[in-house]
Parts: C-alpha cells; structure tokens; sequence
C-alpha cells in the first residue's frame, strides 16, 4: 500500500462529516459530523507516522491527543446541549439563540 | 491489480474497511432515523480502527473501538434518548433546497482539490513502509508519552479533569 488511498480516505470522510455539519438541523447529529472530521484527521495523522521516511511514533501520539480532546469537546457538548433541552424543549440548531444579539 | 495496487490481504482490507466506512459515513447523512444514523456512526468509527490496525498503529486501533465505538456512541444514543422531540412539526431535518445543494457543490469542490493535491504530489517514499516498527507500538507510544511528550500529557489530564467537572455542572438541574 502506498500513502494516497489512506489519505484520499481521509478527505472522503471529512467531506462527509463537513457536508453534515453545515446541513444537519438537529444538533447531536452536528456534533456527530464534528467526530467524523476528527477522526479523518486521525486517519492522516496515523498514515502519515507509518510512511514517513523515518518511521516514528509521534503521529500516533498526536492522534491519541487528538481522541482525548475529543471525548472532553463530545462531554462538555452534550451536556451544554442537555442544559439547553431543558429551557427550550428542542434539539434544533436555528433555536440555539439564546446569546445572538 | 486492484485500482494499480497489487492484490494483497492489506490491499483487499483496505478497500473492504474503505467501503464500510463510506458507505456508513453516506447512511450517516441520508437516513431519517436519528437512531439509525447512531448505528451508522458505530459503523464508520469501527472501520476507521481497523484502517489504523492496518498502518501498524494497534494501540491507537483498540484506543479507538474503546474510546469512540464505545463510549461516544453509546453517550451519542444516549443523548438522542434524552432529547427525543416529542413536537413533529418540523419534519425536515436538513437544510432543503438551494442552500443544500450549494452546500454539497462547496464541500464537493473542497474534496475534490484536497483529492487532486493528494494525487499530484510525489510524497517520499519509506523503504521500510511494510514493517516500520520493529517492537511493540505499545513499548514505544509509552516512551513517547512518559519521556518526550510528558508536559502534554499532564495538561489532557488537566484538560480532561475540568472537562469533566464543566459538564456535570452545565448538565446539572438548577434549583432555584
């Protein structure tokens, strides 16, 4: 295998999670598409630390960085978006407009 | 040959968790079912684990299926439980129209250039791309994090401890 078809994979996905972010009305699935960018990031993170002409470790180091500031961002989003359910009763993004001035 | 690559079981894997993973990634973003689409989301994060497998990343791979497979899926469902929307007045859960289709046109666009640059480039290629690590992946990320990388280490538990306490006091009920 070579280095391209993993990192085509990796824009790929990104594309997808991307498309579902600017799309989706409901915002757990938002938050959904935020994960799926992550994790393409990831995926060009790990392919890059085995076909580097060096190979070395550090990619993987950075994707495990990567994974954990995930899980905190997935953690603080649903509970900010649980907080909200409880004033407006809706999971909808256009109600989010609480500090829109 | 598949595709210019010679048929091998890390080619044939790759092409089958390729599929997996965009295909679940296209479910994701079609089905109506907002608990369909959390299944879906299992599917593509599976299959992103075992693309890692396959780069030789075994540790980062099972770090994955825990971390995301598991945990964010199940707190993802468990969400979509919680704020269930009992109001079906609006039945339309994307933006329609023009605004969807300049959207996919824009994003298309964008992969398609970051597609064209991956392929145009010539990138250096390792000698040693089929077995770069000669030890344990496992031996060498803990080298990393404990000698090379300690003070950022430190600072994700930091992060993940006020992450941690930030949600349950955002999430807690207030009483007045």
């Amino acid at each position: 295998m070579a280095l391209q078809p993993f990192l085509a994979l990796g824009a790929i996905l990104f594309g997808i999670g991307l498309y579902g972010a600017l799309t989706k009305r409901n915002l757990i699935i938002v938050l959904i598409s935020v994960e799926m960018m992550l994790n393409a990031a990831n995926i060009n993170l790990v392919a890059f630390s085995h076909f580097a002409v060096t190979p070395n470790v550090d990619g993987q180091v950075y994707a495990l960085f990567n994974i954990a500031i995930a899980a905190a961002e997935v953690a603080v989003g649903l509970a900010i978006l649980l907080s909200f359910f409880r004033i407006r009763n809706s999971s909808d993004v256009r109600d989010v407009n609480l500090m829109k001035w | 040959m598949l595709f210019g690559f010679p048929i091998t079981g890390e080619t044939v894997a790759y092409f089958v968790l390729a599929l997996i993973i965009i295909t679940s990634g296209v479910f994701l973003m079609t089905l109506r079912n907002v608990m369909h689409m959390a299944l879906a989301l299992g599917g593509v994060f599976l299959g992103v684990a075992g693309i890692f497998i396959i780069l030789g990343a075994d540790f980062v791979g099972i770090v994955q299926v825990m971390i995301y497979a598991g945990a964010i899926t199940i707190l993802m469902v468990f969400s979509l439980m919680l704020t269930h929307s009992r109001r079906k007045t609006d039945e339309e859960p994307e933006a329609g129209g023009l605004r969807g289709t300049v959207t996919f046109i824009g994003v298309a666009v964008v992969v398609g250039a970051i597609l064209l640059v991956v392929r145009k480039t010539s990138w250096p290629v390792s000698p040693t791309a089929l077995q770069p690590f000669h030890q344990s992946t496992v031996l060498l990320i803990a080298d990393a994090l404990f000698h090379t990388y300690t003070i950022q280490f430190e600072l994700v538990s930091a992060l993940l401890t006020t992450a941690l306490v930030g949600a349950v006091i955002i999430a807690r009920k207030e009483e007045q």
